[in-house]
């Protein structure tokens, strides 16, 4: 293996010949694993509290963004990333609280919708 | 003519084209999950009533499923430090693994599927259970798909380990980054359709 490739593999996860333990990263990874598990039973358990649909959704969310956190952190190695790549994910972080954020809008009743006037969703007669 | 900077690193983005290309990939991966989320969220809202997914849904078989795909994961990224540890025996039992439970989340899908076909409940009868079927549906295919590479790795395209060990590393992780995504969205189908 030429040196160069050596530093592609350990520069990108800084492991091996930057001497950190790849055993210390499996014991991260079994860790993260077990809160994971811990955090899917007490998912599970909060559902079965019957809490008012605001509180389990704002509970249930919370509990899964904590969830998704570790395995993008830990899993993907989101922890320890270049520039490049957190600078894509925060456009698209971006693009997705809009896209996520038009329902949310509609609900609200359409305040930036200007009212139609009742003239104009009447059936057009002989207009272009 | 070989494939630029997969092994070595771009001076200007300081990664292997293979990273950047899978996270760019999984950008518009987001942006796709994220626009059914938005629709599930706008036909709920607007819904004069929704059922609770519970009364629906099998929520302890969906729980199995949960831990077989986070337990999936775990295999996977173990596979990929299998070869950094340059241990290709131990990468071929974590990718088994992984590919295995994969395996079971599908199987485990079908019973699902299965029992709703049998009450006569498609995706047809009800807003919940179109959207249900769509997100389940597409996520379903992602973990096919992400078997179907990691089938490849494990088997064929293994030997590639011999001629360019660290391309295959690479491959592998990029391979695990989908893998690690679709665990991802299923962490959060798990609640939204399951237990809200």
């Amino acid at each position: 293996m030429s040196s160069e490739h050596a530093i592609d593999v350990d520069d990108q996860h800084a492991v091996d010949t930057h001497h950190v333990d790849i055993d210390k990263q499996v014991k991260i990874y079994i860790t993260v694993f077990t809160a994971l598990m811990a955090l899917t039973l007490i998912t599970v358990a909060i559902s079965y509290l019957h809490l008012p649909t605001g509180a389990a959704v704002t509970v249930a969310l919370f509990v899964a963004l904590v969830k998704g956190s570790l395995v993008a952190c830990y899993f993907m190695h989101l922890i320890a990333e270049k520039k490049l790549i957190y600078a894509v994910l925060a456009i698209t972080v971006a693009f997705f609280i809009v896209l996520l954020a038009l329902p949310v809008l509609t609900v609200s009743d359409g305040y930036w919708i200007p009212e139609e006037h009742p003239a104009a969703t009447a059936p057009a007669t002989g207009g272009h | 003519m070989d494939i630029p900077y997969t092994v070595e690193i771009r001076r200007d983005t300081g990664l292997t084209n293979g990273k950047i290309g899978i996270w760019l990939f999984l950008a518009s991966e987001v942006m796709l999950f994220g626009a059914l989320f938005a629709s599930y969220i706008l036909i709920r809202t607007g819904a004069p009533s929704w059922p609770h997914g519970s009364t629906i849904l099998n929520v302890p078989l969906a729980t199995f499923n949960t831990i077989v795909l986070i337990g999936s994961s775990v295999t996977m990224v173990m596979a990929w430090a299998s070869l950094m540890r340059k241990d290709f025996g131990k990468f071929r039992l974590y990718m088994g693994a992984t590919i295995l439970l994969g395996f079971v989340f599908l199987i485990v899908k079908y019973f699902e599927y299965s029992a709703k076909f049998e009450h006569h409940l498609y995706p047809s009868t009800n807003n919940f259970l179109a959207i249900y079927f769509t997100l389940t549906g597409l996520h379903m295919l992602h973990v096919a798909g992400g078997m179907a590479v990691n089938a490849y790795f494990w088997g064929p395209g293994a030997k590639q380990w011999k001629t360019n060990p660290v391309w295959f590393t690479n491959r592998v992780e990029h391979s695990g980054l989908f893998w690690h995504f679709v665990d991802l969205v299923w962490i959060f189908l798990f609640p939204t359709l399951y237990l809200l």
